[in-house]
């Protein structure tokens, strides 16, 4: 795999990555690292895994060839439909890889944070098919924003924790889910849900998630008969479905790979969470990457609609992509994301989580041809946003 | 000599205070120092507020939150200590998240801390090898002890790791736990102590997190050099009718004076 693009040992993407812990939660890492690889690696590991994502996923999920809205734009578009998964979106391929980790490390407890939900329903899920304890930290505007999701979680079994520090969103549930790792070192697992945090964490999770490009490269080849698509699209909160989309991609320069950020009610609106577009290096949850912070380091509570972007990072490895120019960064404001909500459910008949939506301003803002090929990942499916939905549409 | 090996040398039974800086009240930071060392504490540890604490508790969260609604930052404090030497005489310690100080430059905030008087620095999210590739020249040069934090489940090397490659004092943390959590020690916590006891560290020990009254401080005192209150006292901020009389009475109550 990409040495140029992955996590070298010390969990550093060029001057991004690394992990900025406290001592409290050094022994945890440390052993984590030590063990991560070994484990996945097995073959034990990988059946039970692979078993999983086949039979309880219900993987490989379709790459479906979206006709009219190729049409509609005059190019060839591609879903890859992660959104047909058990629970709804990607988060499930990771969850499933680390709570398969986390009982061959004889943990007992897990904890996770979540900002939409998804994160939190997967890890519940995977929890209750595991027969694993599962605490869920949740920022209180998040568990008001998506209702839906927080009574799955409790069916599942899982507590859910609010968290009632600033914004009360993503950033304040993993500080929350942070400092019950700190308090409960030796029997917890801290499942975070994408490519952020200390190593190794964000490269773990892109492992987990890189089935996704694993797929769209066999089924592309298969469709086609060409290797590889002219892009790949894939909306950023942390970044772990654009990891998952453009892992198996990275080393080939002939795919461009393409990042949609939050823009919320616009980057310069100062109600976004555009952190590529606002970039400026910093350390947030144990990573070295670009954030949203203001000139005294405090950094600075992130907007958008959707909750799942919402987030003042972004995954070490894409601020890498970033400065390496090697991905294309986008942003996409609530507006544009509710349009082509609007606009891909009527023209396919599906209708994507918010978070997704994001993604398809690609196809506006990218130059694309009629011969250009465009996977878009369709990271998750909209039920849990039809709150939002009834009312910016009217559809009470 | 620096202040802090001085104090070490002089005085036994070390009491460390932790308060958030501009807290309750922004200008508060300095005359809180001021009655401190009059009250009798050994060292302070002055608190740079950070939006996201992921090693404190809901006493120093809110009082971080606070101070920075106060209008607190680093340079507003650096501003309230340019003067700070003609007041007090103790150690000074500053204590913050990484992250504001690396936006604030870290060849800034070192000769900053050199130039206001601040003897040590402790970032508990500074990664110890990022620390010495990266950070510890700096510090070095502009005389400015890093103290490092050490728990129950830090491994010996790492411990005489730290305490080879620093020199102001081991910050033992009592328990896992964040700020203001759990009380009173356990057969665990005690072993814990004296397996670092059995060390021979060339550098001081204080133990904090959870130490917040006489009997507390004076157990703590037996199995290292002092001990460090932090949320016990920031608590007190928050509440005290007359903040200066409080804290007086605090200290004395804590060391038993
Ligand atoms: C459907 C969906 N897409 C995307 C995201 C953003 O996460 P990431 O950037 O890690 O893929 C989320 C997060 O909750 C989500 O639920």
């Amino acid at each position: 795999m990409s040495q140029k693009y992955n996590a070298d040992e010390k969990g550093m993407y060029g001057r991004f990555g690394g992990a900025w812990i406290p001592e409290m939660l050094q022994p945890n890492i440390d052993n984590l690292k030590k063990v991560y690889l070994d484990i996945i690696n097995t073959e034990k590991f990988q059946k039970e895994y692979l078993q999983l994502l086949k039979d309880y996923v219900g993987r490989p999920s379709p790459l479906y060839y979206a006709k009219r809205l190729s049409e509609k734009y005059n190019t060839n578009v591609y879903l890859k439909r992660e959104d047909l998964n058990h629970t709804g979106a990607h988060k499930i391929n990771n969850t499933l890889g680390q709570i398969l980790l986390a009982k061959e490390m004889g943990k007992e407890r897990i904890i996770a944070e979540t900002g939409a939900g998804q994160h939190g329903v997967a890890t519940a899920t995977a929890c209750a098919l595991m027969g694993l304890k599962c605490v869920v930290y949740m920022g209180a505007l998040d568990i008001e924003r998506q209702a839906p999701n927080v009574a799955r979680m409790k069916m599942l079994g899982a507590e859910v924790v609010a968290a009632k520090s600033g914004n009360q969103t993503l950033k304040d549930a993993t500080n929350e889910a942070l400092r019950d790792w700190i308090c409960n070192p030796e029997d917890t697992f801290y499942i975070i849900g994408s490519v952020v945090g200390p190593h190794p964490y964000p490269d773990m999770v892109a492992r987990f998630q890189s089935v996704i490009s694993k797929e769209i490269k066999e089924q592309f080849k298969e469709k086609t008969g060409s290797e590889y698509p002219d892009y790949v699209v894939a909306c950023v909160g942390g970044g772990s479905n654009a990891s998952g989309t453009f892992y198996h991609f990275l080393d080939d320069e002939k795919v461009k790979l393409v990042a949609v950020e939050a823009s919320g009610l616009g980057v310069d609106s100062g109600e976004t969470a555009a952190t590529i577009a606002l970039g400026d290096v910093g350390i947030i949850h144990g990573s070295k990457t670009f954030l949203m912070q203001d000139d005294d380091g405090q950094i600075v509570e992130p907007y958008s609609i959707s909750a799942g972007l919402d987030y003042p990072g972004i995954g070490p490895q894409h601020a890498h992509l970033k400065d390496t120019d090697r991905a294309i960064f986008l942003d996409a404001t609530d507006q544009e994301a509710l349009d082509f909500a609007l606009e891909v459910t009527r023209l396919e008949g599906i209708i994507p989580a918010l978070e997704s939506a994001h993604a398809f301003v690609a196809l506006n803002k990218l130059k694309l041809t009629k011969d250009d090929s465009v996977v878009i990942t369709m990271s998750g499916r909209g039920d849990k946003d039809m709150g939002t939905y009834m009312d910016r549409f009217n559809l009470k | 000599m620096n202040r802090i090996k001085q104090l070490f040398r002089d005085k036994k039974d070390i009491l460390s205070i932790y308060y958030t800086a501009g807290y309750p009240n922004l200008n508060d930071t300095v005359p809180i120092l001021e009655t401190l060392e009059d009250a009798g504490a050994d060292i302070v540890e002055i608190g740079i507020p950070f939006s996201d604490p992921l090693a404190d508790g809901p006493t120093i969260q809110h009082s971080g939150e606070t101070a920075l609604k106060n209008g607190m930052s680093l340079n507003v404090l650096f501003d309230q200590l340019k003067d700070v030497r003609s007041k007090v005489k103790m150690p000074l310690i500053l204590m913050g998240y990484i992250n504001t100080v690396h936006k604030f430059g870290i060849e800034t905030f070192a000769k900053k801390c050199n130039e206001v008087g601040v003897d040590g620095v402790i970032l508990p999210d500074l990664p110890f090898q990022e620390y010495l590739d990266n950070y510890k020249d700096t510090f070095d040069q502009y005389g400015v002890s890093n103290i490092f934090l050490i728990t129950p489940q830090t491994p010996e090397e790492r411990i005489k790791l730290i305490d080879e490659k620093t020199n102001g004092f081991i910050y033992m943390v009592s328990s896992a736990a964040v700020t203001g959590a759990k009380k009173g020690l356990s057969e665990a916590q005690l072993a814990y102590f004296d397996r670092v006891n059995k060390l021979n560290l060339q550098n001081p020990a204080l133990i904090g997190f959870g130490i917040g009254d006489h009997e507390s401080y004076k157990e703590t005192c037996k199995y290292a050099d002092g001990a460090i209150v932090g949320s016990a006292f920031v608590k007190l901020l928050g509440q005290a009718k007359d903040l200066h009389g409080e804290i007086k009475s605090f200290i004395k109550e804590v060391k038993g004076i």
